[in-house]
């Protein structure tokens, strides 16, 4: 149902949206040649663009609204509960095993590759939903943890040879280290100022890794990282890259089960309670240091992990690899997805890294969309597309 | 422990002193150079950090878009001015169009922005508002990057060379003069609307007290509005500035101006306005010294070093009140 006021109040935003891109729509200036281009079509779709977009706005808004007022939140997303019919979880479950299993040998090489990158953004997007989903700490410097992660392989190998499998946990131990290192100063901040300075952490680590040229190579970066050793077999390009992908799955796994395990251990349930209400929680005898400090430092283990992973796969690795865009675009994945939720946040990095690949046309408008999409969740459903569902338990009155 | 940091502090300062002395008394006309482009680069952080504390002081959010909204003012600017250049306009008057359109179209900005990210989340959660926000920032950045150009653009200054102020040039340009002459006009400017003007009371009153000040008869929104109007015509103001100075502009200038404002704006005392001044102009001149007389490549871990160091040892910044946190 639309109202003659909205329609009213939709030409008026069109107007107004109008004015407002006129000058960086409509005007296109070449400053080197001189010649100034009128777009004037852009105008006209932009009129009536946001024209529908305030229609669309309004109704959800409204909708909103009423749902708020009928107070039925206490509504299961569809998959959770087909994740709990075992009818239809266990072929599920069969299905998936045996995709992911088959994959590198019905795709090619090049689809295999891009799979891998979009399994180490699951990780990464776990690692960071134990941070922002379920401590509430906004850190938007996670992809320092990242680049320590990946600069620690590369150097180690460099240096002394280390291999992959042994960089694996020396790097994991890295980024704990890490963690708990940048994550004490910032213990006592709220929010706000959090996410501020763990983003001043991020480019810190990246100025550094720039300019410091004897211990990382500055911006040229570090070359020729071998990837992981398989019994010291050679296993030519192609069975390396089957290889890294196996190995990739395993620790998404591996990655899945500590963080469902995590999220209802008595750890889990005092980061979640921690997020809700921080007085509340100290005054209940939570200890907030360690419990803080946890979470930080668990998701960078998982971060590090990451770079490790990232550097084996490219071979190659230079500071613009991690800069805060890369940041951006985890938290975006986590936002999105579901803060809190794992299948969301698991979700949300297969659709988010996966679509942009495929659609190449539309790949530049990536970071413009993944900046609306964040808006609009927010305002619209702050708890992700699949939001998470707390363990509950049931109380069923035996009947006599 | 008292005695401690005083003892602490007094050598460090009788260091730094001492080191200062000798290099002012070595060469005392790049110091003063240093001095004064410090004192242009605070006064352009100190325009852009007004936003920010003066947003942060009404709701107590970072307003991440507000480095975009700058960056919009700058670009507007050097659109207007091209388009009219070639048009074969007055440059004087190309000048002052430049710079009333750069700010009409920022306050607008801002006031979208406002209403679309911020307002329809005023009452959730602290986290959702500031993730709304960076989705916003990250949204400006790259519609004006795709709408334009990925980069850089050369901007002509707008600003002539003054003939009155040709025998100091060399110490100090004339568009570093305009830029600190014109910080401190809009600084009286502002402190006057805050401290007389009927909405100047309403924005203290809603600072102080948001459901207080509502029932005292305070439009709660139009004064949120009108602070984020306020904020981007400074911020406006800045970007031109900015881009008459270093001469060149891109999408991606208001990130970190954005940041460095936010940085001097906790250092002053976030929410307080002289606070965010000063901040700005301890931030602007420490960072001038740091790049002339150590290392120029450390620049923004300079900046962020200091954030650091106050959130840790003086969370309330420099002029900023200590808040207890309430139940």
């Amino acid at each position: 149902m639309v109202t003659k006021k909205e329609i009213k109040q939709a030409v008026f935003v069109a107007l107004w949206f109008m004015v407002l891109t006129f000058p960086i729509m409509v005007i296109k200036v070449n400053t080197i040649k001189h010649i100034v281009i009128f777009r004037w079509s852009h105008l006209f779709w932009i009129g009536i663009g946001t024209f529908f977009a305030s229609l669309t706005w309004n109704y959800f808004l409204r909708r909103k609204e009423e749902k708020q007022k009928a107070e039925t939140s206490d509504d299961v997303p569809l998959v959770h509960r087909l994740l709990q019919n075992d009818r239809f979880r266990i072929p599920f479950l069969v299905v998936l095993a045996i995709f992911f299993l088959f994959y590198p040998f019905v795709f090619s090489m090049y689809h295999t590759s891009i799979m891998i990158s979009a399994l180490v953004y699951v990780m990464l997007g776990l690692g960071l939903n134990i941070v922002v989903g379920l401590a509430g700490l906004l850190d938007l410097g996670y992809v320092a943890f990242y680049c320590v992660g990946a600069y620690a392989y590369a150097l180690l190998n460099l240096h002394f040879g280390v291999n992959f499998w042994l960089a694996l946990p020396i790097s994991a131990a890295l980024g704990f280290l890490f963690g708990t290192l940048l994550g004490y100063p910032v213990l006592r901040l709220r929010g706000d100022y959090l996410a501020i300075v763990t983003l001043g952490f991020g480019e810190i680590i990246r100025i550094i890794m720039e300019n410091w040229d004897a211990f990382s190579n500055g911006p040229r970066g570090i070359s020729n990282i071998p990837p992981p050793s398989f019994f010291g077999i050679d296993l030519g390009q192609h069975g390396t890259v089957i290889y890294i992908y196996f190995i990739v799955t395993g620790l998404v796994l591996m990655t899945i089960f500590f963080v469902s395990r995590l999220e209802n251990s008595r750890l889990g349930r005092s980061w979640i309670a921690m997020r809700d209400d921080d007085i509340a929680c100290q005054a209940m005898g939570i200890d907030k240091v360690k419990t803080k400090l946890t979470a930080f430092a668990l998701g960078a283990t998982w971060a590090s992990i990451g770079g490790v992973v990232f550097a084996a796969k490219t071979s190659y690795i230079n500071p613009m690899s991690f800069t805060i865009m890369e940041s951006i675009t985890i938290l975006c994945v986590v936002v999105i997805g579901g803060m809190g939720s794992a299948i969301g946040v698991i979700a949300g990095a297969l659709v988010l890294i996966l679509l942009p690949e495929y659609l190449r046309a539309v790949a530049e408008y990536r970071m413009l969309v993944f900046g609306a999409l964040q808006v609009i969740v927010m305002v619209f459903k702050p708890e992700g597309l699949i939001k998470s569902v707390r363990k509950t338990y049931e109380f069923k009155k035996v009947e006599e | 422990m008292r005695w401690i940091k005083i003892i602490i502090g007094v050598t460090i300062t009788g260091i730094l002193g001492f080191l200062g002395i000798r290099e002012v008394i070595s060469d005392p006309v790049y110091f003063l150079e240093l001095l004064l482009g410090g004192l242009t680069r605070g006064s352009i952080y100190a325009l852009i950090a007004l936003g920010y504390t003066m947003v942060y002081g009404i709701i107590q959010l970072i307003n991440f878009a507000h480095g975009e909204i700058y960056m919009i003012g700058a670009i507007t600017a050097l659109i207007v001015a091209s388009v009219l250049g070639l048009w074969g306009w007055n440059s004087a008057v190309i000048a002052i169009l430049a710079v009333v359109f750069a700010i009409f179209y920022s306050c607008a900005y801002g006031y979208t922005v406002e209403k679309i990210a911020y307002k329809p989340l005023r009452n959730a959660p602290r986290l959702s508002a500031l993730i709304s926000a960076i989705g916003m920032s990250l949204f400006l950045q790259n519609y004006v990057m795709l709408a334009q150009t990925p980069e850089f653009m050369p901007f002509e200054s707008l600003i002539p060379d003054f003939a009155f102020w040709e025998p100091y040039a060399h110490i100090m340009t004339s568009v570093e003069l305009s830029i600190i002459v014109t910080t401190v006009i809009v600084m009286i400017l502002l402190g006057m609307l805050i401290k007389f003007t009927k909405i100047g009371k309403a924005m203290r009153a809603t600072a102080q007290d948001k459901v207080m000040a509502a029932l005292l008869g305070v439009n709660v929104n139009r004064v949120i509005s009108t602070t984020f109007v306020v904020g981007s015509a400074t911020a406006a103001i800045g970007g031109v500035l900015i881009a008459c100075h270093v001469g060149q502009i891109n999408f991606f200038i208001g990130f970190l101006a954005g940041l460095k404002a936010f940085i001097a704006a906790v250092l002053g005392g976030i929410g307080s306005i002289p606070g965010a001044v000063l901040g700005s102009l301890v931030l602007g001149i420490s960072e001038s010294f740091f790049t002339g007389y150590f290392y120029s490549e450390y620049e923004d871990v300079f900046a962020f070093s200091i954030l650091v160091i106050i959130l840790i040892f003086r969370p309330s910044g420099i002029l900023g009140k200590h808040e207890t946190q309430k139940v």
